[in-house]
């Protein structure tokens, strides 16, 4: 055998420290959940499609010159075509028109409602399962009795007490909806709060509202989203039927959820009355759980590449 | 050397599980900590030695008992600021790497934490600079500060662990079962690092495990714990050349021998709580048998213990 050869080798002059050297800068964690959900094709389809939405809710019952509210009996359920682009409805009112006008109000309930549920549900949720022992027996009681109370009686009690108005319905719809967000951030905070690196926090002197914020609600981000993203079509919904019982909208506003239902007799002969507003209800709730999915796998960083 | 940092007396810790199931984790121990020493505390699953050192850190609430630093109690009613002074002098190192560490949030972040809460750092380059010189301090490049707990080893993640503790330049830690979940080669590295940071830091440990060889190791004292009581304290040497208790006998007998013969002659000598047969009238209680070295018995034991010594000496 022949010894280790000196002249077959060279030191290629890189220093022990080097070796663990990774050149990658120091993005932070949010400028991280940007970039890896601005690679994810399939959100960002999301995104574009919602911000075109929003866009069109805004100027879209602008653009025509006819206005959603004014009957025009000579000219009803006409199909789509050049003057009425979605065509009209059964009062001769722009179908166009009052998508978009529609669009502001389903949007707004949507959004408001998930956002109203995930503010209250997170709290409430992670008070009750941080705190844990008389704390969360009391607030998750509350919670189960007020869960148990039928919301379409609540609505009805809200209405007459408050008056019927966009406000009210909001507040009727998350009056018993944000229980649903609590219980599942109740449950996943339980199951975190005695992991090792939340006792860690602690013992640096976190407070509860930093070990919340930093370390209880990021990891619960996964299912916050999956709830949030479904409490949108459901609130969308929840609207058209209180609309059709009459606790909702009176006409002339419009909702998609009122235009579908209005439009669902006439199915078979003025098909485009109900399929422009359900098409546009499709892509809302298309949008929102794209964004969400592709939010929580952004939000994830053992799914870095 | 003789300065006592921490004085544990009667602590008790017991937790209600149901109206009549107490589980008594900890059930009265005391024993005192020096300034810069080693304390082992070792003792089977289920004894209590984690839970002591939760309760010492105020992780629990004592069910009685005082946890005195530098003769202050550490579990009275405290306003906000006298408790974040504590949180700086006493830190925790604990046992699973893989769940002390936030999986959301950047190592940078992470053993920053301590800085941000006790607002250490004037601006954002003293932050970085003081990460990038803890990471330096245990071992690691800086790079780390960027990436993410997964993306480090069992090892790694431990050394991320003890950055995070030392961030508040603490000076005694509680590690609880530091090495358990380590490989043995990784073990000696990650012991040997906190070596070297007790030297530097002038760091006083309580080091929880039950690794007896690698207590040794580690240890200036060592105390035996068992069913939440502490039955022995020695210094290590003491310990193992003279145990007393024969629950520590037992657990010394399991130590495996590097030497094929030696071990295939070692037994194994099961401890049974039974032969004390402590009647209702002795109260057993912890005994200083030679300075130093304390074993929980009755008087009657300890007239035997002291005899057997007496032969011993006698005879060796």
């Amino acid at each position: 055998m022949e010894p280790m050869l000196q002249d077959k080798f060279k030191l290629a002059g890189i220093k022990h420290q080097d070796a663990d050297n990774v050149s990658r800068s120091g993005l932070s964690f949010w400028q991280d959940v940007m970039t890896r959900f601005y690679k994810n094709k399939l959100a960002m389809i999301g995104l574009v499609l919602l911000i075109g939405l929003v866009f069109m809710a805004i100027f879209g019952p602008h653009m025509t010159g006819h206005d959603y509210r004014t009957n025009n009996l000579s000219q009803k359920n006409l199909a789509p075509s050049a003057e009425h682009w979605f065509g009209t409805d059964d009062l001769g009112r722009d179908v166009f028109t009052r998508t978009w006008e529609g669009a502001r109000i389903s949007l707004l309930i949507g959004v408001s409602a998930a956002l109203i549920d995930l503010l209250i549900g997170v709290i409430w949720g992670g008070i009750a399962a941080y705190r844990g022992g008389r704390t969360d027996e009391v607030m998750m009681r509350f919670a189960d009795v007020l869960y148990g109370v039928p919301y379409l009686l609540l609505a009805i009690l809200f209405m007459v007490v408050l008056g019927q108005s966009l406000t009210t319905m909001i507040l009727a719809m998350t009056i018993t909806g944000w229980i649903n967000m609590a219980r599942i951030v109740r449950g996943e905070v339980l199951s975190l709060k005695n992991r090792e690196y939340i006792l860690a926090a602690r013992t640096l002197g976190a407070g509860m509202s930093r070990i919340m914020r930093k370390h209880l609600i990021p990891n619960t981000m996964g299912p916050i989203l999956v709830t949030m993203t479904l409490t949108v079509p459901t609130a969308i919904f929840t609207e058209s039927f209180l609309s059709y019982l009459g606790l909702g909208l009176s006409p002339p506003l419009a909702s998609w959820g009122t235009m579908a239902s209005d439009g669902l007799p006439a199915i078979k002969y003025y098909p485009w009355r109900l399929f422009f507003p359900a098409a546009f209800i499709c892509l809302t709730i298309f949008a929102f759980n794209v964004i969400g999915d592709g939010l929580r796998d952004a939000l994830d960083p053992k799914l870095r590449k | 050397m003789d300065e006592k940092l921490i004085e544990v007396v009667n602590l008790k810790q017991h937790f209600r599980l149901g109206k009549n199931n107490i589980v008594k984790a900890v059930d009265g121990i005391s024993f005192d900590i020096y300034r810069g020493e080693t304390l082992g505390l070792v003792g089977e699953s289920g004894c209590g030695k984690s839970t002591t050192g939760r309760t010492i850190i105020r992780l629990y609430q004592a069910t009685e008992g005082q946890v005195l630093y530098e003769g202050e109690n550490v579990h009275g009613r405290k306003n906000r600021s006298a408790l974040k002074k504590f949180n700086r002098k006493m830190q925790m190192i604990f046992q699973d790497p893989y769940a002390s560490l936030n999986p959301r949030m950047k190592v940078g972040d992470i053993i920053a934490e301590g800085i941000d809460i006790h607002g250490l750092a004037k601006n954002r380059e003293e932050r970085t600079a003081k990460v990038h010189e803890l990471l330096n301090k245990v071992g690691l490049h800086r790079d780390y500060a960027g990436r993410y707990p997964h993306e480090a080893s069992g090892g790694q993640r431990q050394r991320i662990g003890i950055a995070r503790a030392l961030a508040v330049d603490p000076e005694f830690i509680i590690a609880d079962e530091p090495i358990s979940a380590l490989d043995v080669s990784i073990q000696a590295q990650i012991v040997n690092l906190m070596k070297k940071l007790q030297r530097e830091n002038n760091l006083t440990y309580l080091f929880i495990a039950h690794d007896l060889s690698m207590v040794k190791y580690i240890s200036d004292r060592i105390g035996v714990m068992y069913y939440g009581k502490l039955v022995e304290l020695a210094p290590a040497d003491e310990l193992y050349n003279n145990p007393l208790h024969p629950y520590t006998r037992s657990l010394l007998s399991a130590i495996p021998v590097p030497d094929p013969d030696a071990e295939r002659a070692r037994r194994r000598k099961l401890y049974d709580p039974t032969i004390h047969q402590y009647t209702v009238l002795e109260q057993p209680q912890m005994h200083e048998v030679t300075p130093g070295h304390f074993v929980y018995c009755s008087e009657r034991e300890l007239e035997q213990y002291n005899s057997g010594r007496a032969i011993a000496r006698a005879n060796g």
